[in-house]
């Protein structure tokens, strides 16, 4: 019996073919910017902490990943309601970066800023490896931790049928529940950003440690604590991103935050590191010409994440400040 | 005090070294199919707890993680072979992996035999590299069978993984018997590790797929499933034994009611021998809970490499290498198992059904 060796992977990516249907045009749109949502979510967290510190923190993936078990556990181990589950699971994540900041960045603070990167790359390696150590590597469902109405979807149009006995609606346009709650929850986030930091004392603390650490620590300022509530502040964020996220992907591994961090950090980039209106915009722009593409052209799925990085290729060498951030002036 | 102490550890690994035969479990305990390696590794455990010694010496299992990862494959069977000194390797798990992993197995001549990697390429033009598991041709045969014939579909939409091998292996065999059955079949691709397939599945419901068939892995497939019912495709999924573990339920929950897979062995099928009864017996007694297929498979590997060493009558790599090819009607869990000169085990294809969150045994298909 001779047998055929299937044809290499690659062989199925020429395989193309462009599809342009207006309904499910409109349907990967929607789509898109399901997943958008959530990429912009994790974003403003990302970018507020470059904005504030210059640090890209490679670890924020990590700490969204973390807060997804640790809201897993306190349902299913401590038996605690699910809001309940959540909110203790975002403080333990803000209390976990705030940890972090004063475990591994804060002995480097002066270092040049390169050691401060490298750093965080590690901190990610050490967070991904523990949790590998301590949850075990199998990936654990989320399904039935969070009410299941959060997943429900929102169907416009659509005609009722019954198919093999049970009464459904067919064809329509559909988004999640929790991708409405995410977008909403990302539109408090950008308020309530720009309100903390410029309203509030810490905010005017944070803008100053932005300028300049060491005169800000000149004028009395506690920089150390400052910089911590930074941390606290975007971990929380990736926290509720992370939650969400599980939400929308009920499943919860150790390396759930790598891809994702990785599509912030793009998103943030775009939409100008640092700002986070850009961050927001730039989540959503990501979101919705990932899903897009990959509707329009089938056959080129496997790169999508690849195209994630070409997009940001193309906009940075446009504008390389990205798409709202501020053009950076070198002083000579 | 020092002197003592070397003294002893010296004493404790000479004894330890001559007591006991050493066979390397490769397997991937952590990383994304990491539910497989567990469970595999249970089957070893068990077999070796009931069947512990062979020659007259003890078995020594040395289990290694690969991450499910192709680079770490590689790595974990060097280590196995050079650092260890195993005499046989009871792995890889998934086809990529063992791909990766049995080049170092045929350089250095160790057997490797594999409890569930079903791609061609395993074992194609390889001396050392062996499976008690069948193979995609034959799998995406029954699986064609079954989306065609059984559930009547004409249109299915195949979702193609196209980091692994088995997937992109297994979506060709498929597919060249859906032309032969006179149906018609086309791809949708992804890879390993996404998480939004709601792209694919919208632009497969507007090709008016007729049946979902994802022949990956479980994560991927409870995803695409909870997606595909999310967008308002409620017609059949159909996977492989990809989906064979309770993750995909766990994760899954309604969306994948329902769902049909192929399989090696379902614990509720009728037992044909008697390593079948004494394992559905000792799992239950140990776990409280029905075993699943691929703690078979991992069970008979473990018998069939001892078996091996018994027949090859040293610890001799290379006679044990030959031993496992010449395998002949052994009495295994999974069925009866005969090697074949190209490594191969022709074994039948189980049909399960996902019914209210439990794995219920359907069929069989025969060779």
């Amino acid at each position: 019996m001779g047998l055929k060796a299937p044809p290499s992977p690659f062989s199925f990516q020429s395989a193309g073919g462009v599809s342009l249907d207006p309904k499910t045009l409109l349907q990967n749109f929607i789509n898109g910017l399901s997943l958008g949502s959530l990429y912009a979510l994790i974003a403003i967290g990302y970018t507020m902490v470059y904005g504030i510190l210059r640090l890209i923190n490679f670890a924020h993936g990590d700490i969204f990943m973390m807060a997804v078990y640790f809201a897993l556990f306190f349902v299913t181990l401590a038996q605690l309601p699910w809001y309940l589950a959540a909110i203790l699971a975002v403080a333990c994540a803000a209390l976990l970066g705030f940890t972090v900041d004063r475990i591994a960045y804060k002995p480097i603070r002066n270092a040049p800023r390169i050691s401060a990167l490298i750093t965080a790359i590690g901190v990610s390696f050490f967070l991904e490896s523990l949790a590998v150590v301590v949850f075990s590597g199998i990936p654990r469902s989320f399904r039935t931790i969070f009410p299941q109405s959060l997943n429900e979807m929102i169907i416009i149009g659509g005609e009722m049928e019954v198919k093999y006995g049970r009464e459904v609606i067919v064809g329509g346009i559909r988004f999640p529940v929790i991708s409405l709650i995410t977008l909403i929850v990302a539109a408090i986030a950008l308020v309530f950003l720009w309100w903390f930091i410029f309203k509030t004392k810490v905010g005017m603390a944070m803008r100053a440690v932005s300028l300049d650490i060491q005169t800000t620590s000149l004028m009395g300022v506690n920089v150390d604590r400052v910089i911590g509530m930074t941390f606290a502040l975007g971990s929380a964020l990736a926290g509720i991103g992370g939650i969400l996220w599980a939400i929308r992907y009920p499943q919860v591994w150790p390396y759930m935050g790598f891809i994702p961090g990785m599509k912030a950090f793009v998103a943030a980039v775009f939409g100008g590191i640092g700002s986070v209106p850009g961050a927001v915009l730039g989540g959503l722009i990501l979101g919705i010409t990932e899903v897009m593409m990959v509707g329009i052209m089938p056959g080129a799925a496997g790169y999508r994440d690849a195209f994630a990085f070409f997009i940001l290729i193309i906009v940075l060498s446009i504008k390389p400040s990205g798409l709202l951030g501020r053009p950076e002036i070198v002083k000579v | 005090m020092r002197k003592l102490f070397v003294i002893l550890l010296v004493v404790f690994l000479s004894v330890s070294a001559l007591a006991s035969i050493k066979v390397g479990a490769i397997l991937p305990m952590t990383g994304g199919v990491a539910a497989f390696g567990q469970m595999i590794w249970q089957g070893v455990e068990l077999a070796n707890e009931l069947f512990p010694e062979v020659l007259g010496e003890k078995i020594e299992i040395v289990l290694l993680d690969n991450n499910s990862d192709k680079v770490q494959a590689v790595n974990t069977a060097r280590r196995a072979i050079e650092q260890e000194g195993v005499v046989a390797i009871i792995g890889q798990v998934i086809s990529s992996n063992t791909i990766a992993g049995g080049t170092v197995a045929e350089e250095n001549g160790v057997a490797m035999v594999s409890p569930s990697s079903t791609n061609p390429l395993v074992t194609q033009d390889k001396k050392y590299v062996s499976r008690v598991c069948f193979s995609d041709p034959f799998q995406g045969v029954a699986a064609a069978m079954l989306a065609f014939n059984n559930m009547g579909a004409e249109n299915v939409a195949v979702f193609v993984d196209v980091e692994q091998d088995y997937a992109v292996g297994f979506a060709n065999y498929f597919k060249e018997t859906a032309n032969e059955l006179g149906g018609s079949v086309f791809y949708e691709y992804y890879k390993s590790g996404d998480q939004d397939f709601t792209a694919q599945v919208s632009d497969a419901i507007s090709k008016g797929a007729g049946a979902f068939f994802i022949p990956g892995y479980y994560q991927e497939i409870a995803l695409i499933a909870i997606q595909a019912r999310q967008l308002g495709f409620y017609e059949p999924i159909i996977a492989g034994d990809g989906a064979a573990v309770p993750e995909t339920i766990e994760i899954g929950g309604d969306a994948v009611n329902g769902l049909y897979f192929t399989t090696h062995y379902d614990a509720g099928s009728p037992a044909i021998t008697e390593n079948a009864k004494l394992f559905v017996e000792a799992y239950t007694a140990k776990y409280g809970e029905a075993p699943g297929t691929f703690t078979a498979l991992g069970f008979d590997t473990y018998l069939v490499v001892r078996d091996a060493i018994e027949r090859a009558g040293s610890t001799d790599r290379e006679a044990i290498a030959k031993a496992v090819r010449q395998t002949k009607d052994f009495p295994a869990v999974t069925g009866i198992i005969t090697i074949d000169e190209n490594g191969d085990a022709i074994k039948s294809v189980a049909i399960v059904k996902i019914e209210n969150g439990k794995f219920v045994y359907d069929t069989t298909i025969n060779p």
